[in-house]
């Protein structure tokens, strides 16, 4: 017998022990999320991908599905709280897309998008974050991150490396890197590292390559974020 | 900085030293650091590196730990580090002036280190000492009761270098200031008869179980030994005093049931992670009723089947440490600890503590777990729930002091005596820690259902305005409702009681309670993160009189989104000081909405404060007009 619950309505299959954001994905609906990356293990901080399942707010990504759950997720106020999430994001860090070497190809500004976000709304906090330009290959611009942990999660898991984590408390959470110097040039990081390929955002830049694909034919540039994630991921 | 430098091999030893006694164990991380910082005074980047070699954990992790608990310093903060209480009440018996004063006489910047390195003077959430406030931690060791003479007493030991130890033992004097004493606080108890009475407590003897068999078949109801005691909690209908209320029993019962995986234990954690502002219950409890609490978590141990304990002891009551230490010694030496506990076969289980380093966060018993797991204080993503994936992935129970205290008297006295006290939801006694404006501010203890008002008149409070009961997470009960009940059909508390009389502006109270929400916001999830701080811009937006109808709206719409997409608790509530308010002392709000329409919040004649106190100018030309506001 094969295990289903429905997600606005649509009756979606799953197996044991999936969540509700990794049936939904295999059934091609898509979820706004930010710190959930279908090939690590979810971390539940960035709260985008929340629903409501039986009429309370949850994290899809760490929710596991259950057989008859009533789970809402595209309605007008989940879309609203997403919104607002996506907001503070902008305004706790400095994001200026127009100049941006990830505009076009960044998550946040899709999912931006995506959600129908048209002004910051809140003040901004303009946090002082200087950049780290120590590595001969990468450049980390702190201004941009959004503290979703996919490079500690990468650099840990599948580096082997530890290169990231993240210090501080509440709003002066920041990311670290794994050297006395605290800077990217003393560590073993290398761009080869698959931490170097799961930035969502702009922080960690390939040096010397930038603005390479021209405007109209970036990644979401050619399809929505909801259109790109559900089929290649 | 010389009195901050130490030779790098001194700081090797110490850190050695350390690791050594905490058998190199990086679960153990928390504790480390802080014993680290004891001898050092701060953990530097040398004793980083040691550490990383010597516990073999990468230097992001030890970083990363170190920078989440406030009382951590990777920076120097001098050889006295001076952090003043600043929960409301401590402002109310003017902490600030102190604070002020100590300033001076130490010619020190506040939130900066003199230029000698050798003090710094700073602020931190409640220490625990509402009853006898102004309070502050010198090096992590409290004063309270401070005076203006005190101050000025401290300024001269600290001129003249005088070490902490020397310092007159009056000066840390904390009193316990209990004025009503109830079940609990009289409780004529010995140690060891609360679990030899809840062991005995079966209806045959012939059906004693050891807790060898019975707790990997979970037996029938009313069969002897651990089954009894488990029985007798759920018949006290005994819940959670850490503010939620939680069936005590049915998490015994779980965490009993729960499989345990080859090479696996129970655990039992006292949390003493006291940190909700205005709240002192269990220091008391800790101070006085050491053994009853002690006694309570071996009965939980047996009746859950753990074999080792934990107490989560708050940073603030550091100064607990060695006297908890010295009972603990005393009852293994009782044979109260240890194996096969007062000859029970099977009854194995022994307690150690742990020390909290400033992370209100960790009251939250997931949150609580990791940092004894020696991590960032996090609050995990539930389920799975502790009682069958807690600590280091144990079956693990989680109980505030206070349950432990009254676990430990229902054992001496049975179920249905305790059940047969307080209200029909709400069995037994409550601690109540009552301060601000009144007579006789201490611990209250009362069988649930005394009313507000009634609390009000025996801790001699005139002319009460508010009380916020249970902390800021709590609510806020205005004179119209002093007649409701504590009790968790109404009003359910972890303890707090803040009296506040009718001078007192309930905006800033809220407003101080948010800024508390926003330093203590782990930072983990975004609408917490950075809700806080929205929340705090607003409620100074107001303070500073930009306030209009908007920003109102504004609250309201945070308030909602804290509370449906937070991940815990601290995000849940972080609101609540300030909707109450609202609801209850809206002329304080419009006192303040001067605006009709929208006006931003940044004002220029503010901004320019810094530099006016850089060039050591006020006069009328350093300052600018403005619309609104003006002068900070």
């Amino acid at each position: 017998m094969s295990l289903t619950f429905t997600l606005d309505g649509k009756t979606i299959p799953f197996v044991d022990g999936e969540t509700i954001i990794q049936a939904a994905g295999k059934a091609g609906v898509f979820i706004p999320h930010l710190c959930y990356h279908p090939e690590f293990k979810p971390h539940g901080s960035c709260k985008l991908c929340t629903v409501k399942v039986n009429g309370r707010h949850t994290a899809s990504c760490t929710m596991r599905a259950m057989p008859g759950m009533v789970v809402e997720s595209d309605t007008e106020e989940i879309n609203a709280e997403r919104r607002a999430l996506t907001q503070m994001l902008f305004v706790e860090g400095n994001h200026f897309c127009p100049s941006c070497e990830k505009s076009g190809n960044c998550q946040l500004q899709a999912t931006a998008y995506h959600l129908g976000m048209m002004s910051p709304h809140y003040d901004h906090f303009f946090p002082n974050r200087p950049v780290d330009a120590t590595h001969p290959d990468v450049l980390l611009d702190f201004n941009r991150c959004i503290l979703c942990s996919l490079c500690v999660r990468a650099s840990r898991d599948v580096d082997g490396k530890n290169v990231f984590a993240l210090s501080g408390r509440g709003i002066k959470t920041h990311l670290i890197v794994n050297a006395k110097s605290g800077k990217l040039g003393d560590t073993n990081f290398a761009l080869a590292d698959k931490a170097a390929q799961v930035c969502p955002v702009g922080v960690i830049l390939k040096k010397r390559q930038g603005f390479a694909v021209p405007i109209g034919e970036r990644k979401y540039d050619k399809a929505p974020i909801s259109e790109a994630v559900t089929e290649g991921k | 900085m010389a009195l901050n430098t130490m030779h790098a091999e001194a700081v090797a030893g110490v850190v050695d030293r350390v690791v050594s006694r905490y058998r190199r164990d990086p679960a153990n991380m928390v504790q480390i650091l802080r014993e680290i910082q004891e001898s050092c005074d701060w953990i530097s980047p040398e004793a980083i590196d040691r550490l990383q070699s010597t516990l073999g954990v990468p230097r992001t992790k030890i970083e990363g730990v170190a920078g989440f608990y406030s009382f951590f310093y990777t920076e120097p903060r001098g050889k006295y580090r001076v952090l003043f209480s600043d929960n409301i009440t401590d402002r109310m018996l003017g902490n600030r002036a102190l604070m002020e004063r100590l300033c001076n006489n130490l010619w020190v910047e506040r939130g900066k280190v003199s230029e000698d390195g050798l003090v710094s003077v700073g602020k931190t959430a409640c220490t625990g000492m509402c009853d006898q406030g102004p309070a502050l931690l010198v090096n992590n060791t409290a004063i309270a009761g401070l005076t203006a003479e005190r101050i000025d007493e401290i300024a001269e030991l600290i001129r003249n270098k005088q070490p902490l130890s020397e310092w007159p033992a009056a000066f840390f004097k904390v009193e316990d200031n209990i004025r009503r004493a109830d079940i609990l606080l009289n409780a004529d108890f010995k140690p060891g008869e609360a679990l030899l009475a809840g062991r005995a407590r079966a209806p045959d003897e012939g059906l004693m179980a050891s807790n060898m068999r019975s707790w990997r078949e979970g037996l029938p109801s009313g069969m002897g030994g651990p089954i009894a005691v488990l029985d007798e909690i759920k018949r006290a209908g005994l819940r959670g005093r850490g503010g939620a209320g939680f069936t005590t029993g049915l998490k015994w019962e779980a965490c009993r049931n729960a499989q345990l995986k080859s090479g696996y234990q129970r655990i039992v954690v006292c949390n003493a992670d006291e940190g909700e502002p205005g709240t002192f219950k269990d220091r008391v409890l800790l101070s006085s009723y050491a053994d009853l609490v002690f006694e309570g978590m071996t009965v939980a141990a047996y009746a859950v089947g753990a074999t080792k304990g934990f107490i989560y002891l708050r940073g603030e009551y550091r100064y607990l440490l060695d006297h908890l230490n010295a009972v603990l010694i005393r009852r293994r030496r009782e044979n109260l600890l240890g194996e096969n506990i007062l000859g029970i076969p099977g009854a194995d289980f022994d307690i150690e503590i742990h020390v909290g380093a400033g992370a209100y966060v960790c009251g939250e018993e997931s949150a609580l777990i990791e940092s004894l797991e020696g991590k960032r204080g996090t609050p995990r993503n539930r389920p799975p729930f502790p009682v069958t994936n807690g600590y280091l992935d144990q079956p693990t129970i989680v109980n505030n002091v206070e349950t432990f205290a009254a676990a430990a008297i229902i054992a001496l006295k049975g179920g249905d005596w305790y059940a047969g006290i307080g209200t029909k939801h709400s069995a037994g006694t409550k601690l109540l820690s009552v301060s601000g404006d009144c007579e006789r501010p201490g611990i209250y203890e009362y069988p649930f259902g005394v009313s507000i008002r009634q609390v009000l008149a025996d801790c001699g409070a005139q002319d009460t305005q508010a009380v916020q009961v249970s902390g800021p997470s709590g609510i806020c009960v205005a004179e119209a409702e002093f007649d409701r009940i504590i009790g968790f059909e109404d009003i359910p508390t972890a303890g707090a009681f803040t009296i506040f009389n009718k001078s007192r502006d309930m905006f800033e109270v809220a407003r101080n309670y948010v800024h508390f929400f926003q330093h203590e916001s782990c930072g983990f999830c975004t609408p917490c993160r950075v809700g806080t701080s929205l929340l705090k811009n607003l409620m100074d937006k107001l303070h500073y009189g930009a306030g209009s109808p908007y920003d109102f709206s504004e609250i309201e719409k945070l308030n909602q989104l804290l509370q449906s997409m937070s991940h815990c608790g601290l995000g849940h509530t972080a609101c609540n000081p300030v909707l109450d308010t609202i609801a209850k002392f809206r002329p304080a709000y419009e006192k303040r909405m001067n605006q009709k329409d929208f006006t931003p919040a940044f004002d220029l004649d503010r901004a320019l404060s810094a530099a006016r106190q850089m060039t050591g100018r006020d006069d009328p030309n350093a300052h600018l007009s403005t619309e609104h506001g003006g002068a900070a």
